[in-house]
């Protein structure tokens, strides 16, 4: 059995990622015609690419299907129950940096930190009757970050594209959102808690617990050497 | 029938005995009255699922919400309720997701000691057999505690609000003493805060958009200046909140050692203890040997806010194997005001039934 490598099919974290395995001596290419996702990989035998949408690649991973996968660190967090559990984070790959942070409107200068949020919360169930509303897609790292600061009174209410612009719409007091620059959030009126982020995320290389190892041992190591990783033992790659 | 529904037929059947009244409750509870009692937190415990007319809907994570409601809805006082039946809590690795629940309430408003400890008495004989370890404890102790501390109303309504979440507590009351991670950040804000008005400092800061008004932001602000204002808790104080809440010994030795801090702002709650542990002593109970911590059920029980207990099985993979207290403040919130005084507990058939030696199922 050949070892699947699943990689981002398409836009800049496709490029960044050939071009980090390219820098190892390892050349990622696409194959066919220009909008059929197919791909190669030379320099190492035995193994297949398989391009998918970076959202998709968590489940693909959790499932087995690819021996191993590039994704960003969120959408595993995110995406997969206990995700420990499911896979092994190999190489942090230094591009896609993107951080998960929570942001307030600018208005609000009794809040700086999440101490305060939690204090803005109680004040604000007692005088609107309702949970204070924080906005995101993330439900899963937002809830466990604000469960492990203490934080009780919010409700996470879903967004699932344009974030920013949901406490001006009055669906919701605050968000949680992935920030690149920080710009959008400016422009609509909002600021960034200073406590540290609810997760730094960049894209990242994970091999799958699920996935069948003993098969695709000889071509893992090969580019285990290539990469200059090595792979846990729990993989059964010995 | 599995072993575990013939330990629970049988553990319902004793509490029948002991005068309860068998209750059903629906699977499919609206969401929206759990949230609001247990917080968003819930979500990571329970399952949600969509009604297209009902909205959201949650499997029963456990029988007290709707023995509470079904009570206010037609019950008298006093009252004892029972139920078994499966409850749903998500679950990392192995644990089980789906399991029965054998329970018994009792709504008496007359003498909170009497109850406690026929609740109590009620678990220890049911679960005689089995060789668990008894636990004890009391929130209100920790209650009397914080409105005890020499500080303003509203540093103990925001410690009072954190009981239940022991490292945010912690924090709080580092920061209350002038110390900890979020006493510089604090002083920072309050530095800026004092810079001008506070509505001339909203103006400042950007446009003014969502549901939080500016009166609210100038109101925090005002209580943040007051605050500030205040001197820190004195540090003898949390010395002896930080003893109290690491307090483990047995029930009656525990009673002295309280007894014996002086602290007045404790004397009722400890009078009730006392009560509590005499009402244990005519049931039987050896209460100079039960187990008694300060802290017990702070973390996995939420809304208790008196006696706790807990039987806890010698088997360290085993979650405990009952768990119950007093919960008034919970049907303070779900009546809205109008408080049941309400001590029960629940106790997990399969648990016993993996005790037995046999498959749990």
């Amino acid at each position: 059995m050949r070892l699947k490598l699943g990689v981002p099919s398409k836009g800049r974290l496709m490029e960044s990622t050939f071009a980090w395995f390219a820098a190892r001596g390892v050349r990622l290419r696409r194959t066919g015609a220009s909008r059929e996702y197919a791909g190669a990989v030379d320099g190492v035998a035995g193994i297949d690419l398989v391009l998918l949408a970076a959202s998709e690649i968590p489940r693909e991973l959790a499932a087995g299907r690819i021996h191993l996968g590039v994704t960003g660190s969120d959408l595993v967090r995110e995406g997969l129950v206990d995700w420990r559990a499911q896979v092994i984070e190999l190489a942090p790959m230094g591009f896609g940096h993107a951080d998960l942070i929570i942001a307030v409107p600018q208005a609000w200068v009794d809040v700086d930190t999440l101490d305060d949020l939690d204090a803005v919360a109680a004040q604000f169930r007692a005088r609107h009757g309702f949970r204070l509303r924080i906005a995101t897609k993330y439900h899963r790292l937002v809830r466990e970050y604000l469960r492990r600061h203490g934080v009780a009174d919010y409700q996470l209410v879903d967004s699932q594209g344009a974030t920013e612009g949901t406490v001006k719409h009055l669906t919701a007091e605050a968000i949680a959102d992935i920030s690149s620059t920080g710009e959008t959030l400016t422009a609509n009126h909002l600021k960034i808690l200073q406590d540290p982020p609810v997760h730094c995320s960049q894209a990242t290389l994970f091999a799958a617990r699920a996935a069948d190892w003993a098969q695709a041992r000889a071509a893992a190591a090969a580019l285990a050497q290539r990469l200059d990783l090595a792979l846990p033992a729990e993989l059964g790659t010995g | 029938m599995s072993m575990s529904e013939a330990i629970a037929a049988d553990l319902l059947a004793q509490m029948q005995a002991a005068g309860a009244q068998p209750v059903a409750a629906g699977i499919l509870q609206p969401a929206e009255t759990l949230l609001d009692l247990y917080g968003e937190d819930i979500r990571a415990r329970a399952y949600v699922t969509q009604d297209p007319g009902l909205g959201e809907m949650m499997l029963r994570p456990d029988f007290t919400v709707p023995v509470v409601q079904a009570h206010m809805r037609h019950g008298a006082e006093p009252a004892r309720y029972c139920y078994s039946g499966p409850v749903f809590r998500k679950q990392e690795g192995a644990r089980a997701r789906e399991y029965l629940q054998t329970g018994f309430e009792l709504f008496a408003r007359e003498d909170a000691a009497k109850a406690d400890a026929e609740v109590f008495a009620l678990f220890a004989r049911l679960l005689e057999r089995y060789g668990l370890r008894a636990v004890t404890g009391d929130i209100g102790i920790l209650k009397a505690a914080v409105a005890g501390l020499e500080t303003s109303p509203q540093r103990k309504a925001a410690l009072h609000r954190h009981i239940w979440r022991p490292a945010r507590f912690r924090a709080l009351l580092e920061r209350m003493g002038g110390q900890g991670p979020l006493h510089a950040p604090r002083t920072a804000l309050v530095h800026r805060l004092r810079a001008a008005p506070a509505p001339e400092l909203v103006a400042q800061a950007g446009k003014m958009i969502g549901l939080r008004s500016a009166d609210e932001i100038t109101e925090r602000v005002a209580a943040l200046l007051t605050d500030a204002a205040h001197p820190p808790i004195p540090r003898d104080q949390l010395d002896r909140l930080e003893w109290l809440v690491s307090l483990a010994a047995p029930a009656r030795s525990a009673l002295a050692q309280m007894r014996a801090l002086d602290w007045p702002a404790l004397s009722r709650a400890l009078d009730r203890l006392a009560a509590r542990l005499d009402a244990l002593d005519a049931h039987g109970i050896d209460t100079a040997t039960l187990a008694f911590e300060t802290s017990f059920g702070r973390t996995t029980m939420e809304y208790y806010d008196g006696f706790v207990f807990g039987f806890i099985a010698a088997r360290t993979d085993l979650p405990p194997v009952a768990t119950g207290g007093r919960y008034d403040a919970l049907t303070a919130r779900l009546g809205e005001g109008a408080t049941i005084h309400a001590v029960g507990g629940v106790i997990r058939p399969d648990l016993l039934a993996a005790m037995e030696g046999r498959a749990c199922d």
